[in-house]
């Protein structure tokens, strides 16, 4: 699998009330949460992101509360890949079972700018820099999760197991 | 090679005589909660995958705290998918309102938590069962849909980092005092993908309230979850809560820990955490002067009948601050009930406080005490992140229910002492 996309910055120990306010969970519904996406930590962002885009962040992206509805809001909104530093523990998982791409690679916040062109080989992990301004290598899905991801997610890794 | 509690209780859960830091396993799991914010999307997954029929209609627990007694129509909804589903499903764990309190409250209270066992939740304050010896960690809605399924789900085993506790400690000072100094010690990643557990002679005395509370925000650090060691506090409390058979999993004396931190209370004054971070934190004597516009005890952190206590012999025959709006939200009925019985609720409402029905309502910004822009909290919660009681232009202050209740009648953050 493979993205290319704009890049949006973010800082360190981006929450998931960042991600989506509590003020919206009373749906779950995708394309409503998309319209909050990221609105906590920058309020114009729903409006000037594009699908495809791509979001590099620091370290402990998606702290804080366990909802999936973060995920499934960055999903919808059309982000392709989360790049991060560090992820905090549940929303690894989520992102995962939502089949939300995400990549840890630490060197990415510091060497990829705003609105930089990236491609993103998930396979590899090598996140490629328009412009030849050069490469950089994220840590490589474990094979565990390589397995969950070719079942097609969480829920259908479970349905093998039923023989459903 | 010896093994910790987290990595015994996994280790026996997925059939397997050891396990080390960094092993994937699945695991049988004893108990899965959702509330009426994350279960809707786990039924919905549920109903997906095909599913017909919860593993085990004893062991899954759904809980409307959130958003409950409903906000809106939209509320309502979710809360009636919840009601539908366990009804559906003959679930014997479903806490309408009435019967209802804050989940990670509820749980313990109701004897739905034993030491040894293995509690998977919707929500990341799941890690609060550990006060009770129980692996108690949050996960997403996917996760807690395949656990109804499959009663079981995978996980990494954590490496565990040991926190002790000796010395005295100092008035004021309780379990919400100790685990925002951890976490203003080790920051809000220092126990990411990690196990707390908690140790030292202080935390051999320390009550279950004080524990849950600690328990409770080894997720604003990070960790997978935080754990104590069950012991004579922990058999007291469960007494007349459970008639179930429980097993006291220890760690081995050659347990291997990836980080010991030793801590001296004497050292530990009242912690109060600035906006917007759990790890902003500051000794009561250095915070300075804060006005406040609310305050708020209770939460699954802090809304215990000790917490209660605590508040009402400081605002007993006082009153709030002239500005000052004080909120108190007890979290399960049986706490409110008893708050009652004691005279707990008359020295609130005296005290110009208003007293609220169990809720998550207020600590994530949901209803019954929203913050406007500009505004200023301090609450016994355990989130103070932009937005998070309500205008992404308001402030929250985190302190322990002594130094809120404290702060509602100055009208600025302080200590009992300053009464």
């Amino acid at each position: 699998m493979q993205f290319t996309g704009r890049v949006w910055k973010f800082g360190d120990n981006i929450n998931t009330d960042e991600i989506i306010p509590a003020r919206y969970l009373n749906t779950s519904d995708p394309a409503e949460l998309a319209k909050h996406c990221m609105e906590d930590a920058d309020p114009d962002f729903p409006g000037k992101l594009a699908p495809g885009d791509i979001i590099v962040a620091g370290q402990n992206f998606g702290c804080g509360s366990s909802r999936e509805h973060a995920p499934i809001a960055l999903k919808a909104a059309g982000i392709a890949c989360v790049i991060a530093g560090s992820f905090a523990r549940i929303f690894y998982r989520n992102s995962f079972n939502m089949g939300l791409p995400i990549l840890e690679c630490p060197e990415a916040a510091a060497r990829i700018a705003e609105g930089t062109m990236v491609t993103v080989e998930l396979d590899s992990g090598l996140i490629t820099l328009a412009g030849d301004a050069g490469t950089l290598i994220a840590q490589p899905i474990p094979p565990f999760m390589r397995n969950l991801i070719s079942a097609g997610g969480l829920m259908n890794y479970v349905r093998e197991k039923m023989g459903t | 090679m010896g093994m910790t509690i987290v990595e015994k209780i996994l280790a026996g859960h997925a059939g397997l005589d050891s396990v080390v830091p960094g092993q994937l396993v699945e695991a049988r799991v004893d108990r899965v909660l959702a509330n009426d914010i994350t279960a809707p999307i786990a039924i919905r997954e549920f109903k997906q995958a095909g599913a017909s029929k919860v593993f085990d209609p004893e062991r899954i627990i759904l809980v409307p705290d959130h958003f409950a007694p409903n906000k809106d129509i939209a509320s309502a909804e979710q809360c009636k998918l919840l009601r539908e589903f366990a009804h559906q499903q003959q679930l014997t764990h479903y806490f309408e309102v009435g019967r209802m309190g804050i989940e990670h409250a509820l749980l313990p209270e109701q004897g739905l938590v034993l030491p040894g066992e293995i509690i998977v939740g919707a929500d990341s304050h799941t890690c609060t069962h550990g006060a009770l010896g129980a692996l108690g960690t949050g996960v997403g809605s996917t996760d807690v849909a395949a656990a109804m399924i499959a009663g079981e789900l995978w996980f990494k085993v954590p490496e565990t980092m040991k926190f002790i506790f000796n010395g005295v400690l100092r008035p004021w000072v309780s379990g919400k005092d100790l685990i925002l100094y951890i976490i203003g010690d080790i920051g809000v990643d220092g126990a990411l993908y990690r196990a707390m557990e908690f140790g030292g002679e202080v935390i051999d005395s320390l009550s279950m309230e004080g524990r849950l509370t600690m328990a409770n925000m080894a997720i604003e650090a990070g960790g997978k979850c935080g754990i104590f060691s069950p012991d004579a506090i922990t058999e007291e409390y469960l007494k007349g809560r459970t008639t179930q058979p429980w097993n006291a999993v220890a760690a081995d004396a050659d347990a291997k820990y990836c980080e010991v931190k030793h801590y001296r209370c004497e050292d530990i004054e009242p912690q109060v955490a600035f906006p917007h971070s759990p790890d902003n934190t500051r000794s009561i004597s250095a915070v300075g002067t804060v006005p406040i516009d609310q305050a708020v005890i209770g939460s699954c952190t802090n809304g215990r009948i000790e917490d209660l206590r605590v508040a009402a012999a400081i605002l007993k025959g006082r009153k709030t601050a002239p500005g000052v709006r004080l909120i108190v939200f007890p979290a399960t009925q049986a706490i409110y009930l008893q708050a009652l019985r004691e005279g707990l609720l008359e020295i609130f409402i005296e005290a110009e406080a208003v007293v609220s029905t169990p809720t998550c309502g207020p600590c994530l910004g949901g209803h019954m005490g929203i913050l406007a822009r500009g505004e200023t909290a301090i609450a016994t919660t355990n989130r103070n992140f932009v937005g998070r009681m309500g205008h992404p232009e308001s402030f929250v202050y985190l302190a322990n229910p002594a130094i809120t209740a404290a702060s509602a009648v100055l009208g600025r953050i302080g200590s009992p002492d300053e009464l």
